[in-house]
């Protein structure tokens, strides 16, 4: 929901960059989740994929196997073991370019499993105005039910909010009733100050999330840039009333990795923020590594790659 | 619960750290202790034991002996016949012996973090991450000093057997913190561990002498107040204290006049400062750490928060949200944030302080967290509505309760922060350099931490101003609490000089030709009579009568102290500036040189080529503090952060300086210049023989643009005087040179405020030679440093 431009909103927000890697730094040593309640996690974590190929030689076929993969992540057996036959475990999206909504959206009917579509000349963005906005048009006309936009990193490095904002809520109403993402791009824009500042103006301009990064740029999502935009978040809500969701991209490959994000999500937003309507992790290898420690979990061996189906 | 249901719940579970290898020791040990003297465990002489009991569930750890008199005398015993041979050792050897012990550490690192946990109720969480790293840390840093000594202090020797009585809330880590120092120069120790947490500090020891430590260098005598009490008692050179500020306060007492160093770090009521432009999310991580760390079991903690008034309620409620998500609980378990108290006694000191700042007004905040059911646990607290004048804004309460308040500037941020007895440390919170870095220095801390808290390392000194206590432990301004000048080996003592007796056959009529001149107190840059309005006469070397000075009292000590408190722009006066004033009052000095020396050949029957001498040993002395007073410098110390920790050498406020009666110009001299040059403003009492001297020199001050106030002169009684200085709960140090009479009575007269006290137990000091006379060691006396830590980064 976009409100109006408030420039205090972005001029008094302070970001100190020490702080924040020694939050991010102690918070995986305060809380540690095991056993049962680690398996319960993970599981969780799976629901919260946006399972995702952004590549240039994705084909129809491609997309269809992973759309197959985002209906049944986890081994039926594995499932029946944790106790959790009776729960309907899926992964929380697929995401992928426009070409493949429509296909996506096919192999995905009657799943419930929305597809998100990178958009906006995505990962650079720099594509005519226009064009970004007939883009989303396309995708959403096609079927997508979710959008993830990249922003104009040039905005964000000359202190340009209100192009930003004009522009995000262009993008915002041209996303119509799909849920719109924000792509901060965190390795373009680099400093906690600009990643703070443009997570703010996004939410103001009616982002529904807020996500790192395309997984293109230099550096991917990090616990310190997640903790600024988290914070972004919680300010947002303190003020409006509106929770705004959070996806971590590009980096996130390994089950330790997400328990440190949705540990971060429970610390500092809460208990809602750890469903797949306030958290998704854009991830392609991350599914494989949860499926060998839940196996593990349960059978107390180590688990190997070949025994769980890819996607 | 199943795997459904934490789906469901998304709650942590628990996580507890395995304690069998802990328990296995203690079992091995036979749940029985006695103390570790000359290498072994031995029973103690009077077969006392008492129970060190886990704080989390109530429940008996272990049997441990408690140190009698006799116990100790053993230890100490052992101490002194072994240190001469580990002084001898060599540095480089020590340090092997050092690096061994930082190494073992490691190695047995989760066996310590799980014994301390078990015996002090702190989350595994700290005790892994924080205590056991900065334990080995420190044994590797003074391994770094020990191979150093003789290059970095080549004028120094250790002290000989330090007592050093370890509080409980950091048990091994306040061990690391004085044990490490004390070996790494050459000393061998006699530790007394805190009652409630004797382990640890046991297993170091075994374990150090498994890793080759030679028997008597480190002992443990284990037990109660009473042992500690012992320990001061006993014929030890140094005192290193940790504890409350009530017992550093007997500490100092007790070993007054005893010629043994001491050490005290004691407690605090730190402010922890937001400024409206302030990361305030990370300054509410901060708050976290700084009071609910160690449940506030910490004499550093940030226990009074200060907020800009326009953002205090954003910030609270802040605060209260990130409370909410505080988890309290099984210390063993690794998602804890807040573990045990470590005993019901304190836990009920807790919780009545807590009761009465609620009924004085203020309003209580405390999450809805659950606590265990059995148990010393206290829940994570926050009282708002309290003002300055409140109790639990005034008194240390040592757990996890946090007081806050608000200001409106950065001046009245300043005014608060400071307004208390203590002096340990405080927190800035500014994303403005240029205020942040104008905030610090103004602090009365030893640490001031910037954009952070709870920041220590090895490398850092750690101490406090005021009622914290005094002296460093940590980094080369650690170091000298473990060493003495070489100068100090062979002193003498002072020769006590035969007294005057007025030679009534010689007493002849003032001289009606010459202008009567009536020498006053010197207060506030004016020349003032004595309160009481008695003169005393002063008599020449050979008991004629040269004159009269007023008899000062204590009024006019309060006077001086008055005048020397409102003369603050002194210390904040550049050091040019203050180097120029040096310079000056040197040149002013020597145009009067004839005059000065003649009236010391009278004054103190030395012979006219002596007197001559002391005066321009005088002026080469007020040159060579010109000199110091620009270059006597802090350190830029590198600890493991991005950022630096600045080292400053800071005033120390008022001091009170008592002149010894030989070289009355030249002793005077060398007392008053390092401290004047260093921006302390001083009350001066001149020898009492010959306080003429002193008083022909406040002419030369009041030529010399010395401001008013910086040197105040009363003259008199020496031990009276000194008393009531000693006594000043507004002067913040005293030098007191003289009979070892008067370094007892200042010592002991010092405990109200805790000043800080040099004095030189009736030993003799050659102030005509500058290697002994003057310098740095001088120039440490006149300084408090402040580590201000600055993390950065954008």
């Amino acid at each position: 929901m976009p409100r109006p431009f408030d420039a205090d909103w972005i001029d008094e927000i302070r970001v100190n960059l020490s702080a924040v890697e020694r939050r991010t730094a102690t918070l995986p040593a305060r809380r540690s989740v095991k056993k049962d309640a680690q398996a319960a996690w993970l599981l969780k974590a799976v629901s919260c994929i946006d399972l995702t190929t952004l590549n240039g030689d994705d084909t129809e076929g491609r997309v269809r196997r992973l759309c197959a993969k985002a209906r049944q992540p986890i081994r039926e057996d594995l499932l029946q073991a944790l106790g959790m036959g009776d729960h309907k475990i899926t992964t929380g999206a697929i995401c992928v370019y426009h070409r493949f909504v429509a296909a996506a959206v096919d192999a995905l009917k009657g799943s419930g499993i929305p597809v998100a579509a990178v958009s906006t000349g995505f990962p650079a963005g720099l594509v005519p105005h226009d064009v970004k906005l007939r883009e989303i048009e396309a995708s959403v006309k096609d079927g997508a039910q979710e959008i993830d936009i990249v922003v104009t990193r040039e905005y964000v490095l000359t202190g340009n909010w209100k192009a930003l904002y004009d522009e995000m809520r262009d993008f915002r109403q041209a996303c119509g009733d799909a849920h719109v993402k924000a792509i901060l791009a965190t390795g373009d824009i680099k400093t906690m100050k600009n990643i703070a500042k443009a997570s703010m103006v996004c939410m103001m301009a009616g982002a529904d999330f807020i996500k790192t990064s395309t997984g293109k740029e230099s550096s991917n999502a990090t616990l310190p840039v997640s903790l600024v935009m988290l914070r972004m978040i919680r300010d947002y809500y303190e003020r409006t009333g509106y929770k705004i969701g959070f996806k971590p991209a590009g980096g996130i490959s390994a089950a330790k990795d997400v328990l440190n994000y949705q540990i971060l999500m429970k610390e500092e937003l809460g208990r809602p923020w750890l469903e797949p309507s306030l958290f998704r992790v854009g991830a392609s290898s991350l599914l494989a590594d949860i499926e060998r420690q839940l196996e593990h979990h349960i059978t107390g061996r180590y688990s190997a790659y070949n025994r769980h189906p890819v996607g | 619960m199943s795997v459904a249901h934490y789906f469901e719940t998304m709650d942590y579970g628990t996580a507890p750290e395995a304690d069998s290898e802990a328990r296995g020791w203690l079992a091995k040990h036979n749940h029985r202790f006695g103390h570790f003297i000359d290498g072994r465990f031995v029973t103690s002489t009077s077969k006392a034991t008492f129970e060190t009991r886990e704080p989390a569930s109530g429940k008996s750890l272990a049997a441990i002996a408690k140190g009698t008199k006799a116990d100790i005398t053993k230890a100490v015993a052992a101490a002194k016949s072994a240190q001469p041979k580990w002084a001898k050792l060599g540095g480089a050897a020590r340090a092997r012996h050092l690096y061994a012990l930082a190494r073992m550490v490691q190695r047995h690192a989760r066996l310590f973090a799980v014994l301390e946990t078990l015996d002090n109720g702190k989350p595994i969480r700290e005790t892994r991450d924080i205590d056991i790293p900065l334990v080995a840390r420190h044994f590797y840093h003074h391994a770094g000093w020990a191979q150093v000594m003789d290059r970095e202090f080549p004028d120094h020797d250790p002290i000989g057997v330090a007592g050093q009585i370890i509080p409980w809330n950091f048990p091994l880590l306040m061990l690391a913190w004085k044990v490490a120092p004390a070996l790494a120069f050459g000393n061998t120790v006699v530790v007394k561990p805190a009652e409630f947490t004797p382990l640890t500090a046991l297993l170091f020891a075994e374990l150090a002498h498994e890793a080759g430590l030679p028997k008597g260098v480190l002992n443990i005598v284990t037990g109660d107040g009473d042992t500690g009490a012992a320990l001061v008692d006993a014929p030890v050179d140094k005192i290193a204290f940790t504890g409350s500020t009530e017992v550093g306060r007997i500490i100092r007492a007790k070993t007054a006049g005893s010629g043994k160093k001491l050490t005290l770090e004691l407690g605090g009521k730190s402010p922890f400062i937001v400024f409206d432009d302030a990361d305030l999310d990370g300054a509410v991580e901060g708050v976290i750490d700084a009071i609910y760390f160690n449940q506030g079991q910490v004499c550093c903690a940030g226990s009074r928060l200060l907020v800009q008034e326009g953002i205090a309620n954003r910030f609270v409620d802040k605060l209260k949200t990130r409370m909410a998500h505080l988890r309290v609980g099984d210390p063993l378990d690794k998602s804890i944030d807040i573990g045990a108290i470590i005993d019901p006694v304190q836990r009920s000191r807790i919780d009545a302080l807590v009761k009465k700042g609620v009924s004085e007004g203020a309003s209580l905040f405390q999450p809805d967290c659950k606590l265990p059911k059995s148990g010393c646990f206290y829940p994570p607290t926050l009282l708002t509505n309290v003002a300055p004048a409140s109790t639990v804004a005034i008194e240390e309460i040592f757990g996890p309760v946090l007081v806050s308040m608000t200001f409106r500037t950065p001046e009245e941020a300043v005014a608060l922060a400071n307004n208390t007895r203590y002096g340990l440390a405080a927190s800035v919170w500014s994303e403005t350099l240029s205020l942040a870095l104008d905030i610090a220095p103004k602090l009365k801390s030893g640490v001031v931490w910037v954009n952070a808290t709870n920041l220590f390392d090895a490398s850092v000194g750690f101490g406090g101003y005021r009622e914290s206590g005094f002296g460093r432990e940590g980094g080369r301004e650690g170091a000298f609490a473990y060493l003495k000048p070489k100068s100090h080996t062979n002193r003498k003592l002072r020769k006590a000089l035969v007294p005057l007796r007025e030679a009534t056959s010689v007493t002849a009529p003032n001289d009606a030709v010459a202008i009567d001149r009536t020498a006053k107190l010197f207060i506030g840059g004016k020349q003032v009579r004595p309160d009481g309005n008695y003169s005393r006469i002063v008599l020449s070397a050979k008991g004629k009568r040269i004159g009269e000075v007023g008899e000062g009292n204590r009024k006019d000590i309060r006077n001086a102290v008055a005048a020397a408190r409102a003369a603050e722009a002194w210390s904040k006066a550049t050091t040019h500036n203050r180097a120029q004033i040096l310079y000056y009052l040197a040149e002013n000095l020597s145009t009067r040189a004839n005059e000065f020396a003649a009236r010391i050949a009278a004054s103190s029957g030395v012979t006219p080529s002596m007197a001559k001498r002391e005066v321009q040993s005088s002026i080469e002395r007020l040159f060579t503090y010109g000199a110091y007073a620009d270059k006597f410098e802090g350190a830029v110390h590198q600890p493991p952060l991005r950022g630096v920790a600045l080292a400053m050498k800071e005033s120390i406020g008022v001091v009170g300086v008592i002149c010894p009666d030989e070289a009355p110009l030249l002793s005077l001299i060398s007392l008053a210049a390092p401290l004047i040059a260093m921006g302390n403003r001083i009350v001066l009492v001149p020898s009492e023989r010959s306080p003429l001297i002193a008083t022909d020199f406040y002419q030369v001050i009041e030529t010399s643009d010395v401001a008013a106030g910086v040197i105040n002169i009363v003259t008199g009684s020496s031990l009276t005087l000194a008393k009531t200085l000693a006594e000043h709960d507004d002067v913040d140090a005293i030098w007191a040179f003289g009979d070892r009479k008067l370094s007892t009575l200042v010592e002991s007269s010092s405990i109200g405020n805790l000043k800080r006290t040099f004095v030189d137990e009736g030993y003799a000091t050659d102030w005509f030679t500058p290697k002994t006379a003057e310098g740095p060691d001088w120039l440490d006396h006149a300084v408090e440093i402040k580590n201000i830590w600055i993390p950065y980064g954008e």
